[in-house]
């Protein structure tokens, strides 16, 4: 199958590549990139652990072709960690609520919590619950899952009001 | 502050050992991104293999034509039946004494079944590849019954095996029989029935489900021919056994294969079985000379990889007027697919069903399992729960409930007349276990003051009442359960699975600089254990959590054990570490006498150091004790500080706990929502109470999962009619409710900390705590007994047949 050219913008950095018309996001960021925070667990938009932002929306990487993706920018789980290296708020706030088991969610559920909280910054139980319901988790039950992202509000609110 | 100024319990929690809340190691990799799960493994000139599977539940595979596929570039190999066949390879046995087609050899037993294996380029190809084979097959009468299985005329599922009389279990009596399990004493107990005041029979079905970890199986094999070792990564729970099947299977040096559970995304049971993508990804690479990747997908991994449960249990249950339970019958048809492989050890046919007198001191009973091949997938896994414990506590929790209508008694106070006492352990059951300890009046009544039940069953009344009245259409359960697991598998005596004694290991090196690694037969898809069993370690050493590595799932490096399922890595793994740690402990001690110029008796152990009894100044700590131990020439002992610990566990370990549901249920759409649910567990020891919890949390939403929608479900013809994660409820954080977590601490005697596993009691409990709130809930209208799952519709129609829509 002839390969189209495709260029887009990951975690920050322009990436260009060629890849079949047919070929999904995730596998090219997976397998070209050799970026594989996302993660693939059902390959028919579900499961949502294949989660990262594409231009500042949360979609399901399994569900996108990445001639879709063309000119995008997308941020995955490694986008998220902080510039020096340290774990970035919300993956700091997972690990202290121990908000994940085996792994194998986490980078599609903090991916999806990053943009929620750009989404709405002030999210109550509820909104959390419904904000990551396109996400499963098989270990968890969720409940520190929804713990951590409610601290990670708390703090990056207390933060930028520190910055104001 | 320095340890000399310490006093002895800041430098016990300095080390976060046991019974600290410690934060896990694994997830900075974790949260990042930086896992290392199957599908990340990347080898140069890569292929990927893909399976061609039947559409039909039952038919004669006619032929078979993979010319074009061949043709089609960039597709490498295809395999049949027919290639495998010369090498053995065609069938492998399975973990229940059973055979199982590897590739479909003449006919397909389940929709979904191996037909061929596609080995391409990328995965693409392979897909592309699987598309362009041409299989004809000649439709056969299906059976997804396991009663009509059984009928006279029923079909010949397993043609190879139909005039075999004698089967792994016992005498098969039919050509779709798989063995008879009996336990108890049948005579005593038909007469106990037969003289009751009182007798309730009924039939539970606990309906076919599937484990479904985020991550689906897979492997990469990769054969080096020019040091003909095979390698293999996969998403294996049991690394070690699976080393020794593929060597007794294919032929291979057990030296010469090493297998690498790197980073597992979940198990729950499903990656304990040898699968047929594992022998022909094997196979592939041997054939190409090249590394082969096989990745199930979400639809193969539900359709063909280890469905759980699907038993009919009829039981029968007797007590006496004022309550008292006297004996407990109990016959099981157990549907086990189109090949027998259970994952239970070796002499357990239906696991440890056995523990079905659950909680109660039933003085007689008496169980009889039948296994049946149907038109359905393979499996029978311990779908996070101890070998088909969560069938039994299912059974027993919803019998308790029966005689409690039967009786017009409350549930609640059945279960308290009828509880094992305190005293009564060790309590030799009457189908043969003997409990190690419990007290279960202790945690029963914690659980019902926490939720106020008195005051839960005077709303609920009130609730009926403005019902009748017409002022709600919502009624309220209180579902009630209180189990005893049976976990910890177990004494080499009498466990094994395909020959291979169930004991596990742990091997310990200190370092020169006091720091360690430990390397255990077990391996963890989620539990924590490079964190937990670090503070077992850092209890038992003196030596700080953090300054420890521990790692597993390398059979390489190492020691050998039977994995991780059915609850052992604590109780068994866990116990071989704790022992390990004292031959280290014991080895210390000489040094630090040697050292300290005294007899080895004049020292005693204080947290992290050696200390002169009666002059607290004179001490050695275990860093000093580490380095003396590489560079002192002590007479008599051999330098370095290392040990390994094979145990083999003296008995099961039965955890047990108390759990309360309280459901709002609309009547007129079956739509539900969990209120409240507390949960009470006993696990013995708590090493990590963070752990713990969030073992609960996850093991709970499983059982919501099971009870309340969750199901692998056929039509006639054998379909699978929830084949993705559309059809096949795994509940999102929305329905997901907060669980009020607790506990009470009856350690296990013979367990050397005292710890006896946690991870499958949720599963275990919480079913019949989720089921038997939807029962209560109808109680007072007359409902006895209705399958599992609960899901919207099944709960209108309990409504339906109850008259109550009016
Ligand atoms: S893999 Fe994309 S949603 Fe499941
Ligand atoms: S942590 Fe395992 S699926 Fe969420």
């Amino acid at each position: 199958m002839s390969k189209m050219h495709v260029k887009l913008k990951v975690n920050g950095r322009q990436v260009e590549g060629l890849a079949e018309p047919r070929m999904l996001l995730v596998h090219f960021l997976r397998e070209e990139l050799g970026i594989t925070g996302p993660h693939i667990g059902c390959e028919t938009s579900h499961c949502g652990a294949c989660t990262v932002d594409m231009d500042g929306r949360s979609v399901k990487s399994c569900t996108v072709f990445v001639a879709q993706a063309n000119g995008a920018e997308i941020v995955t789980v490694e986008g998220l960690t902080n510039p020096d290296g340290s774990l970035g708020v919300i993956q700091e706030k997972f690990r202290e609520h121990h908000g994940l088991q085996c792994g194998f969610c986490t980078p599609g559920m903090i991916t999806r919590a990053h943009r929620l909280l750009q989404e709405n910054p002030n999210p109550t139980e509820e909104e959390v619950r419904f904000g990551i319901a396109g996400n499963l988790c098989r270990c968890t039950g969720y409940q520190n899952i929804v713990k951590a992202i409610m601290a990670a509000a708390a703090e990056l609110n207390a933060a930028k009001e520190a910055a104001q | 502050m320095t340890d000399q100024t310490m006093t002895p319990e800041e430098r016990a929690a300095s080390l976060e050992g046991m019974g600290c809340r410690r934060k896990r190691v694994e997830d900075v990799r974790f949260t990042q991104g930086k896992g290392n799960y199957v599908d990340d493994v990347k080898l140069p000139g890569m292929l990927f293999g893909a399976f061609v599977r039947s559409p039909y539940a039952h038919a004669r595979v006619k032929s078979i034509d993979a010319e074009a596929a061949k043709a089609l570039p960039g597709v490498v190999a295809v395999l049949t039946a027919a290639d495998l066949a010369p090498l053995g390879l065609h069938w492998m046995p399975t973990l229940a004494g059973d055979k199982q087609m590897v590739l479909a050899d003449g006919k397909v037993l389940f929709q979904g079944q191996e037909v061929a294996f596609v080995v391409a380029e990328d995965r693409y190809l392979a897909a592309d590849a699987v598309e362009l084979v041409e299989v004809e097959y000649e439709e056969l009468p299906v059976v997804t019954d396991p009663f009509k299985a059984l009928e006279p005329d029923a079909p010949v599922l397993r043609e190879d095996i139909k005039d075999q009389k004698e089967g792994a279990h016992g005498p098969r009596r039919h050509h779709n029989h798989i063995f008879t399990w009996e336990q108890g004493d049948r005579d005593a107990t038909e007469k106990v029935l037969a003289e009751a005041d009182v007798t309730v029979e009924e039939m539970i079905h606990y309906h076919r489900t599937h484990p479904c970890p985020l991550e689906t199986c897979g492997c990469v094999a990769s054969m080096d021919k020019a040091t003909g070792k095979l390698t293999v990564w996969g998403t294996f729970q049991a690394p070690h056994a699976i080393r020794t099947v593929v060597s007794l299977i294919s032929g291979i040096a057990e030296h010469n294969i090493r297998i690498i559970s790197p980073d597992i995304g979940g198990g729950f049971g499903n990656k304990v079985g040898a699968y047929p993508g594992y022998v022909c990804s094997v196979v592939a690479s041997i054939v190409t000379g090249r590394p082969v990747k096989w990745i199930e997908n979400r639809m193969e991994n539900l359709m063909s990889t280890a469905f759980a449960r699907d038993y009919w249990m009829k039981g029968r249950i007797a007590a006496t007027k004022d309550g008292r339970i006297t004996g407990l019958w109990c016959h099981v048809t157990a549907d086990h697919g189109g090949f027998d492989a259970c994952a239970d050890p070796t002499k357990f046919p239906a696991g440890f069903f056995n523990i079905c007198t659950g909680s109660y001191d039933i003085p007689t009973a008496y169980l009889c399992v039948d296994g049946v091949y149907t038109n359905k997938a393979p499996g029978g896994v311990a779908y996070r729960c101890s070998f088909r414990v969560t069938e039994a506590a299912y059974f027993i929790e919803r019998m308790v409930e029966l005689l409690a209508i039967e009786l017009n008694m409350d549930a609640a106070e059945l279960r308290r007349i009828n509880f094992i006492r305190k005293e009564q352990f060790p309590y030799a059951s009457a189908l043969g276990w003997e409990y190690d300890s419990g007290d279960y009046h202790t945690a029963w009544d914690k659980a019902l003051k926490a939720v106020d039940y008195e005051g839960l069953r005077r709303e609920q009344a009130r609730r009926i009442e403005d019902f009748k009245a017409g002022r709600t259409r919502k009624l309220l359960g209180i579902g009630l359960s209180h189990f005893t697991e049976i976990v910890g598998a177990g004494p080499v005596k009498n466990c094994d699975i395909l020959g291979l004694g169930m004991f596990d290991s742990c091997e310990i090196r200190i370092h020169p600089t006091g720091s360690a690694i430990a390397r255990l037969g077990t391996i963890s898809q989620g539990q924590g254990h490079a964190t937990t069993f670090a503070q077992i370690l850092a209890s038992e050493l003196g030596i700080p959590a953090s300054d420890i590595t521990v790692e597993e799932g390398d059979t390489d490096t190492a020691p050998y054990g039977l994995g991780t399922y059915g609850s052992r890595s604590t109780p068994v793994a866990g116990a071989a570490t704790a022992m390990a740690a004292r031959k280290i402990r014991a080895k210390a001690q000489m040094i630090a006498a040697w050292l300290l110029e005294v007899h080895d008796d004049d020292l005693e152990w204080d947290v992290d150091r050696f200390v002169v009894k009666g002059a607290p100044e004179r001490f050695k700590t275990m860093k000093e004790i580490a380095f003396a131990a590489y560079n002192q020439a002590i007479p008599g002992l051999e330098p370095g500080l290392e040990a390994v610990s094979y145990y083999d566990p003296p008995n099961m370990t039965y955890p047990f706990g108390a759990y309360v549901c309280v459901m709002e249920i609309d009547v007129d759409t079956g739509e539900w929502k969990v209120r409240q649910f507390y949960a009470l567990d006993d696990c013995g020891t708590r090493i990590n109470p963070m752990i713990i919890e969030g073992q609960v949390h996850g093991g709970l939403t499983e059982a919501l999962a099971i009870a309340m929608g969750q199901e692998i479900a056929y039509d006639e013809m054998g379909n699978v009619k929830t084949g993705t994660l559309m059809d096949f409820f795994i509940p999102t954080a929305w329905e997901t409710p907060n669980y009020v977590t607790d506990h009470t601490v009856t350690p296990s005697p013979h367990h050397p900390i005292g710890a006896k596993g946690v991870g499958e009691s949720p599963n275990v409990g919480g079913v019949p705590a989720f089921s038997n709130a939807v029962h209560d809930a109808f109680r007072a209208f007359g409902l006895r007994q209705a399958h599992m799952p609960h899901d919207h519709w099944r709960i209108w129609r309990i409504a339906e047949n109850l008259g109550l829509h009016g």
